[in-house]
Parts: structure tokens; sequence; C-alpha cells
């Protein structure tokens, strides 16, 4: 079984970990096309190579981005979301001029 | 029984002598004893049946590496006899013949052998078609090994973890070095051997022309390992395959250890190889190192006459020990035209031992009876695909045979190193193991016993670095070795010349699927099934290969291996099956619903009280704890509903973004429906969100949704960044739902801090205070469509919280239902269950929930995708459904409903309504048979089509005044 390193409680067994899905940019709902909003809900990469992934480790609930190659099976690194994800999201109604995001 | 003197028989104790019957007969040895050493200290040579040909064969390997020896050891198939230590009173039965195994009836498929060609089975049978059946039933009465006695008893399995610093697979002088270096440099080393005692062929081998070397060293290192604390040893323990991260599977016993060792050193040895001549499978005809074992390890003399052949100078030391033992040597059978002369060789001139070089065996002539050797021929070598046809004859009851080696490599496959065979000749080598791996003495092609255990040394100290110990890894370079020999291989014409004992196939079997095109080393193997029996191809493999070479012209790195798969080594199911963790989460009234007669169901890793009563009296039980939630009051364990406290001055804002509804204004002490769309618009999950705080809330979720709900929650608020706490609060409270007329008057008599008027604490109010002296919050909830509370407590006193409304409400007719009539009730009042009503693809507007979305919002998870929905339309409509003629075949949750040839949906829930009298269900149908009124067509069991009429929702109380008094 491989192991993973979570940045918040070590290596672990990767079973005890669930898989997220890769990291995307949401686009803005009430603006974007319907394509791309399919686009960001159904498609994913899914490379040969190094991808961006979220993982929960699930005992602890703690989510974390682990950069992974798919074509060697390793795990590149993986690190606490906040290096993305520093401010604070928020959503204005369609009919709102759009805010800078 | 007739044994050798110490020092000959380390294993055995010669003061415990032990009984037990082979084939009936009553046969004696000595404690550590094999069942397979003890037969033939006994003289009895024959232990079982070959697969195909139904061949008399005996030990080859003497060490578990090849199939000859598969017996019957009490109940259990397929036991390796020269494995399985004796014990008194074990009944072993030869397996795989018909009559007896001295004249087996089948033995004659011998002698049509040339009309069953490789692959026959491919070509056969298949054709008239009719008469499959008939020889199905007589293959299957001889195919196969070993039977199965379904009276076995229950065996108790069981799993445990292991870790280790440093872990070393094989304790022969390679493997302690190792574990010995890795332990000085301060790790903690897990030593695995899969033999009873630790020093591998420093036990048995013999390395210089005295014998006495070897020995040496294995007291030492035996004695050095004994004294070294960080080294813990596993004797007779199968490490059966590699998996990542150097996940290791350990079988000891009734056991399987999942082991994870930090790094791993690989010292499992080589598989010593037999020669390929006619009747080379006889028994008595045995690898040279099977011979040394039985001398060394168990006081065995193998035969009284021997001739060993070799294609190295292990063969002159397998000579030299039979010698010792008192057998006579007629001649020693050099493959080499001119071998080096060493120690041993000399040796072996001084005793008078004929050495015939460039020669080798051409056949065995079998004694009478066909069950052992009495003469073999030996002729020169021509080429390396001919033998002269002039031989000589030596007569002889045993043949030891050193062939060459092929490495136990499959741990290192498995980790994805590379082992490439030399085309020069015997050898091969070790490349690219992944970090955190080492391999080291014969496995990586090493030969001689100093650079064997030099070898050890690096890869211990490699080892312990890779574990993250400080030490030094360099030593000094090592000249290269000589190339190991390959012996040749000359197919016989009369055939019988084995490649692969398990499969009985000949060297003509593999030269004939070459010739069909089976040359990819890979088909070669499924066409033959070489290397496919209970050995896996540890002698087969290498023969297998070399022929496809020869074939091809390619090299034999190009022709490649099969590839090696775990298990290595045999594993049984009851190792698979074993005692494994299921985690089952009880409540705190689990033993109140057992003492009441609940019937258990699990709910997610929950169990829930299904219904309270005898299982004959099912239907009855849940219509009467129905009933009496109607009537009276009826209480149930919602314990294992999901509860998630959500604190912080974002709290509203965070609902407002989780859930379809409106949340910003919901007032304190108050509840409102929450449903969870995830982000492609599809149901995930509902509950009811209960603000006790501007910046407080506690929503439940569904049994089973609430752990993915929370690890979504969090997954969202990670990227928004609210200021909000989410914590998982399910296991920490315990609840009740006391439902039903008279439940407020149960529940006021255990109450004085809340007025339960409904002026004052209405329908979906949230209030906090005590029952029975106990903290609680009350929710006035709605689900089974009565006036009822939902009171939740802290978990530690559930328990008493029971006891104590059980107690209030006995006057009242109080009695708990289970989770069978909370889906009745629920279904009465046309409630969704979401995942029983709500499969993977289910929106909002199919399930009728459009009214749960709230329209003013900026934002919820899948509003977009709900609203790409809505104006696309609908494909489906849950609805409800109703069936009045109480003479029709119910139909069953996922009966089809049908109209004309075309399938419009499925029914998700059904029951009869015993308050209702009739059948009431939901049932996802077309858009247009979604009105009330329409008919629709259910098909049920047996084919039969029922209708049913929709009907508005819900069935009862539509005005919801019962839950709102």
């Amino acid at each position: 079984m491989k192991q993973m390193q979570c940045p918040l409680n070590g290596w672990r067994n990767i079973q005890e970990f669930a898989h997220g899905g890769e990291v995307l940019d949401e686009p803005d709902p009430n603006r974007c096309t319907d394509l791309e909003w399919a686009e960001y809900i159904f498609i994913e990469d899914n490379k040969a190579g190094l991808v961006k992934e979220w993982w929960c480790h699930v005992a602890t609930a703690y989510w974390f981005i682990a950069e992974r190659d798919t074509a060697k099976d390793e795990i590149v690194r993986t690190y606490d979301p906040n290096e993305l994800f520093k401010e604070r999201r928020d959503y204005t109604r369609p009919e709102a001029p759009e805010e800078k995001r | 029984m007739e044994r050798l003197s110490e020092p000959f028989g380390s294993f055995i104790d010669r003061s415990q002598t032990v009984s037990f019957r082979f084939e009936g007969e009553q046969v004696s040895g000595y404690r550590g004893d094999t069942i397979a050493s003890a037969l033939l200290a006994n003289g009895i040579t024959t232990m079982s049946r070959s697969f195909k040909y139904h061949r008399p064969r005996g030990v080859l390997s003497m060490c578990g590496h090849d199939s000859n020896t598969m017996v019957r050891v009490g109940q259990k198939p397929n036991a390796l006899a020269d494995c399985v230590a004796i014990e008194a009173g074990l009944e072993v039965q030869a397996q795989n013949y018909w009559g007896s195994l001295e004249s087996d009836r089948l033995a004659m498929i011998g002698h049509v052998s040339r009309f069953l060609p490789v692959g026959f089975y491919y070509k056969a049978f298949y054709k008239p078609r009719w008469a499959w059946p008939l020889w199905a039933k007589l293959i299957r009465r001889v195919a196969g090994l070993g039977t199965v006695d379904l009276a076995t008893p229950h065996g108790y399995y069981d799993k445990k973890y292991l870790f280790a610093e440093v872990t070393v697979i094989g304790a022969g002088p390679a493997g302690m070095a190792a574990a010995l270096e890795a332990a000085k440099a301060g790790a903690k080393v897990l030593l695995v051997d899969e033999n009873a005692k630790i020093g591998g062929a420093l036990g048995y081998a013999r390395f210089d022309g005295a014998g006495e070397h070897g020995g040496k060293i294995r007291v030492d290192l035996v004695a050095e390992i004994a004294d070294e604390k960080n080294i813990r040893v596993m004797t007779d323990t199968m490490c059966t395959g590699w998996y990542s991260d150097n996940w290791l599977p350990l079988i000891k016993d009734n056991r399987l250890y999942k082991l994870r060792a930090g790094s791993l050193v690989v010292a499992t040895g080589c598989y010593e190889q037999p020669l390929i001549f006619h009747n080379n499978d006889l028994p008595g005809i045995m690898l040279g190192s099977a011979a040394q074992r039985l001398i060394r390890l168990y006081g065995v003399k193998p035969g009284k006459r021997a001739v060993v052949a070799t294609a190295n100078r292990d063969g002159y030391g397998v000579a030299l020990d039979l010698l010792d033992a008192g057998a006579e040597v007629a001649c020693v059978v050099d493959v080499r035209s001119n071998p080096p002369e060493d120690e041993m060789s000399m040796a072996l001139m001084h005793r008078h031992v004929p050495v015939l070089v460039g020669s080798t065996l051409r056949e065995a002539v079998a004694a009478p009876g066909g069950a052992g050797v009495r003469e073999v021929r030996i002729a020169d070598i021509e080429s390396a695909e001919r033998a002269a046809r002039r031989y000589d004859s030596f007569s002889c009851d045993i043949i030891a045979m050193s062939g060459s080696y092929a490495p136990a490599a499959s741990l290192l496959h498995q980790a994805g190193g590379r082992v490439s065979l030399h085309n020069s000749g015997g050898g091969f080598s070790v490349h690219d193991l992944p970090t955190h791996i080492a391999a080291a003495g014969s496995v990586a092609g090493t030969q001689s016993l100093d650079y064997v255990l030099a070898e050890g040394k690096d890869a211990g100290r490699q080892a312990a670095r890779d574990a993250g110990f400080k030490v030094a890894t360099a030593s000094e370079p090592r000249p290269a070795e000589p190339e190991a020999f390959a012996w040749p291989i000359i197919g016989h014409t009369k055939g019988k010349d084995f490649v692969d004992f398990d499969e009985d196939l000949q060297t003509k079997d593999i030269e004939n699927a070459l010739t069909e095109g089976y040359q990819h080393i890979q088909l070669l193997k499924r066409f033959t099934t070489n290397g496919m029996g209970p050995s896996q191809g540890r002698h087969s493999t290498l023969p297998a290969i070399r022929l496809a070479a020869r074939r091809t012209g390619a090299s034999l790195d190009e022709t490649g291996s099969t590839t090696s798969r775990p298990p290595i080594g045999p594993l049984t199911m009851g190792h698979l099956a074993g005692r494994s963790f299921e985690p089952v989460r009880y409540t705190a009234m689990h033993f109140r619903h057992l003492e009441r007669g609940a019937k258990m169901m699990p709910a997610g890793a929950w169990m829930r009280p299904e219904y309270y009563g005898d299982a004959r009296n099912k239907l009855e039980s849940i219509a009467a704890e129905a009933r009496n939630v109607r009537e009276n009051v009826g209480i149930i364990d919602v314990s294992t509903l999901g509860g998630l406290e959500i604190r912080g001055p974002d709290a509203a804002e965070f609902l407002n973004r989780m859930y379809t509804f409106a949340y910003l204004k919901q007032p304190v002490g108050r509840s409102r429906y929450v449903l969870m769309t995830d982000e492609s618009g599809v149901i995930v999950d509902d509950g009811v969100a209960c603000r006790i705080h501007d910046d407080h809330f506690y929503v439940t979720a569904t049994t089973s949704g609430v752990d993915g709900v929370y690890r979504t929650m969090l997954w969202h608020n990670t990227q928004w960044r609210l200021k909000v706490d989410i914590t998982h609060v399910s296991a920490s409270y315990a609840g009740v739902n006391i439902a039903g007329p008279k439940s407020r008057e149960v529940v006021d008599k255990l109450c004085d801090d809340v007025d339960l008027s409904s002026e004052e604490f209405p329908y979906m109010g949230v209030r906090h205070g005590h029952v029975a002296g106990i903290p609680a919050l009350f929710l006035r909830v709605g689900f089974v469509g009565e006036l009822g509370y939902e009171l939740h407590v802290p978990a530690s006193q559930g328990e008493a919280l029971w006891d104590a409304l059980m107690k209030a409400g006995a006057a009242a007719g109080i009695r708990p239902f289970g989770v069978e009539a909370q889906r009745l009730l629920r279904l009465e009042k046309g409630h969704i269950i979401i995942s029983q009503d709500t499969d993977g693809l289910t929106t909002p507007h199919e399930a009728d929930m459009a009214w749960a979305i709230s329209r003013k919002k900026p934002y919820y998870v899948g509003m977009r995708s709900v609203s790409i929905q809505e104006a696309s339309g609908l494909t489906r409509k849950l609805v409800g459904f109703e069936i009045s003629d109480s003479e029709i075949t119910q139909p069953k949750e996922c009966h089809l409903v049908i109209r004309g040839n075309t399938i419009t949906g499925r029914v998700t829930s059904v029951v009869r309504s015993p308050t209702l009298g009739k059948v009431i269900g939901l049932a996802y149908v077309a858009p247009d048979q979604a009105e009330p009124g329409s008919k629709i067509g259910i098909k049920v069991d047996g084919g039969e089509m029922v209708q049913a009429k929709v009907v508005k929702l819900p069935f009862y109380d539509p005005d919801g005044e019962r839950q709102e008094m």
C-alpha cells in the first residue's frame, strides 16, 4: 500500500486519504457560459504527468493539495491549500456589477 | 529408520521420536523432521503422482520450491511434505492417483501422451458441441490437485500490523550479514526466513574441501544475531509479495502480518535448477542442494549409490557430502568441457571419484515398478543441442543435479527492479532497483561466499542509511566473478524429459509451441501452461526462456521473463478472509433495543433497530409500531443522525452557500429544512438547520451522508475562507424522536423549563431545556407527520433519557418504533429519503423540491447546474402513487414503470399503509405522467402489469394539522 505525506499528519497509508479531484479554477457561476460551467463540472485533464489534486486525510478531515506524477506513480509534493487560496471568495448576483476576483 | 550420526541432522532432535501415518501406514521420525525427510528415512521415496501423466514423484528441492511432494495433511490438501513438520498422529495421504499410490490406473495416460500434445485442450473438446458435457464430466474428475473436504472445521485466522526500520527477507549468509550491519548502525531490524532455522545455505551447502567453513560462519553469525537486541527474527515465515512503499505481507502459521518496512534488503537466494533428460522426474532424482539438505539438516542418507551431474563447483561439494554421508559416488558428470581445478575438485580426486567432463545425462532408467532409478546413461556433449549416440551406463539409486541457478527475484521484480540474464552463460544480475530496496547474495547473481557476505554487509549499511541512520556505505571494490556456466538443454527422442514438473511439460511440448508461433515468452507460458503450476516456474521458467531464445536467436535478456505477481508462495483463503476490522457503532440506547427484542440492521457504520419483536410477525410488528405513533405515542432512537455545529460570524452565509434554501434571515429559535446539491446540481443530502444564536447553527444530516457532507463543507470553505468553524458532533449527541398525539404530555411530565404549548413552542421551533434533568436541545419536527419532538442530549446520557421517557410514557401507551415503521410513516407523509428516493442523478426539480430553492441569493453549491437543468426541462419526475385494489401483487422497490415498450421510471418506495388501507409509494415517471390522476403501469414480480394512480402528496394529513397541533 502506498503512503502519502499529509502536511498535517505526516506519512500515512493511502487508505486513510480520500481523493477530491483536480484543483480547478471555478468560473464565476453567474457570468460564465454553460459550456465553461460544464467543462468545470465534468471535464478533468487526466494527464499522464504532473497533476495537482485535492486530497483529504479522512480521519482528521484535513484537505490539502498534492502534486503527483501519474506517469511515474510518484507523489511529488503535498502542501496546505492556503498556499493557493489566500483570500475570502464572494459571489454576486448576475445583475450586480462584476467584481474583481 | 536409518540415520546419519551427528553433526549431520542439525534440524532434528534424536531424543524425541514422533509417529504419524502415511497412506494409512505407521511411520516414525524425529522431532524436527518434515514429512518428506521422515518418509525418506524409512525408505519411502514416492510421495505423490504427477498432474497429467500420473507419474510417481518424490523429493526434488527438499525446501518447498517444487510441487512433487504435495500431499494431503489431515483435511488440508496440497501441503508440501518437504516443509510440513511431522507431529504425532498426523494423517498424511498422497495425492492425485486412482487406485493406489504404487499402482495408479491413470498412469496409462503417460502411454498415450503423444496423442495429448501441448495445448491439446485448446484444440480438442470444442467440437462437436454436444460432446462437451461428457468431456467436462471426465475432465473434472481427472483434473485438479487434491480434494477439498467440505467437513473441514473452521480455523482461526487473523491479521496483524508490523513495522520495521529495516527488513531483511532471507536469512542466509547475505541476509544475516545485512541484518547485523543495519542493526549495528542503530536500525530496528526484522529478519524473515521461510525455513525453520536461519542460516540458509550455510546450514547445508559445502564451501570448502573439508566441509567445515560454512558451518563455522553460520554458528558465528547466528550467535551474533541472537545477541543483537535490534534484530527480531521470524522463521517459518513467508513473504508473499511486494506492494508499494515496502508494504509486505508475511504469512506465519494462521496469521497474515502486514509489514511496513522503512527499507528492505532482499536476500532471497536462488533456485537450483534441475537438468533436463529422459526420465528426469523419477523419485531418487533430486537437486544437489536437496541431497545436501537431507544429509546435513535431517541426517538422512539420500541413497546408496549416487551419480552427481553438475555445471558448477557446487556439484563437487554435493559429491563430497554424499561420500561423507557414507554413500558411494559412481561418478561426477560435469557438463563443462574444461572445469577449473580447485580445492573441491582436488578433494574429490583424492577420494577416487571419476569425473566425466563435457558430458551430460542422456536418460535415467527406471527401477522395476517405475518408482525409482536403476541406472543412468551418460553421453558426450557434441553441441549445445546434441549429445553423442554412444553412452556409458552407471548403476545408481540417486541422481543429484546441480544445473545452474535462477534468482528468487520475485520481490525485486514486483518492486520494479530488473533481472537480466547473461547471454554468455548461466549468470544474471539485478538492475534498476527503486530507492529503499537493496539486493544481496545469490539473488543478485553473486556466487562465492566471501562476496556474498561482503555484499550483505553493503546492503545492510545501505538499508540503514535509507532508513535514516548515519552510516558510511562505501565498500572496497570487488573484482568480477567468473561467469556461471549454462548447462545445455538437449531434448530426448523418447520425451519424458521434463521442463515443468508441475504440468508434466516435456522439451518437445515447449518446442512444438514455439513451432506453432508462440514465441513471445508470455504467450509461450500461457499456451503451454509452463510455470503456471503451484511451483510457479521456479525450475521451468529459465529453461523455457533459454529454449525460446535458442529458437528465435534473441538474447536471453531480449527474450525477457514472465511477470511475477503476488502471491509468490501459496496463500490460503483463510489468510485472506481471516478476522479483519469492521468497526460497528452502537448508539447509547443500543442495549435497550436488544432488551426489547429489536431486530438490528446496519445503517452506515451504525446499528439501528429495524423493528421490535419476532421475525415471524415482522409485518404485524411494524404496523403496530406505526399505528401506535398515529394513535398514542412512539419513540425512535435517532442518535445515528448526523450532527454538525456551524459557528462564527459567517455561519449563516456559509449555510446559505452550502444549502439551496435561504438562511440569512432565519430567526434564532427556529429550524429550517436544508437540501444540499453537489456542484452538478444533484441532491446529495438533507436535514434541518437550527439557529441557536446569530452566529451558531446546529445542522442535521442523514446517517450515512454526514461524513461526506462534513468533508464537502470543509473542502468548500478551504477555498471560500469564510469565518466559520465546522464541527462534526454526530457521535457527541444521542437523540430520540418522540412522536404521536400524546407526545407533548409525556415530555411535559419530565420538563419544567420549556413551555411546550403550541403558541410558545410552535412547529419548527427550537428550544434549550432539560428532560428528566438532562440538558437537551428540543426540536419540533414532523418527519413522521405527528406532533413530535426531537430531543438531542449528550451521548453519555442517552440511555437515561430513553429510560425516563419510557417510564413517563407508560401510561400513555408509549412503545419504541424502528426504522421500518419510520419509513412507512414518512412515506404516508410523502417525505423522501435521500439515496432511496433519489439516485446519483436526481435534481431538485425532478424530486419536486423546487420549493426548497431560494432564487434570490447569488450562490449555492450547484446553483448554476440547477438553473441549466431547469432551463433544459425534465426527463422524469418523482410522484406519489396509490393502488386501491387489494387483490393485486404488490410492487416492490425498483420495479419498473412501463408505458408501451418504454421504461419511463421505477418505484423507489412502496408500502401497504395500515393507516390508509391501500398500497402507496413513490416512483419516477415520465413528466407527462406526473399529473395527479394519471394512470401508470408497473411491472411486478412474475411479469404482471399492475395499474396505479398518480396522486398528490402527501398521502396523509395534507394540511399538516396533526404535526402542527
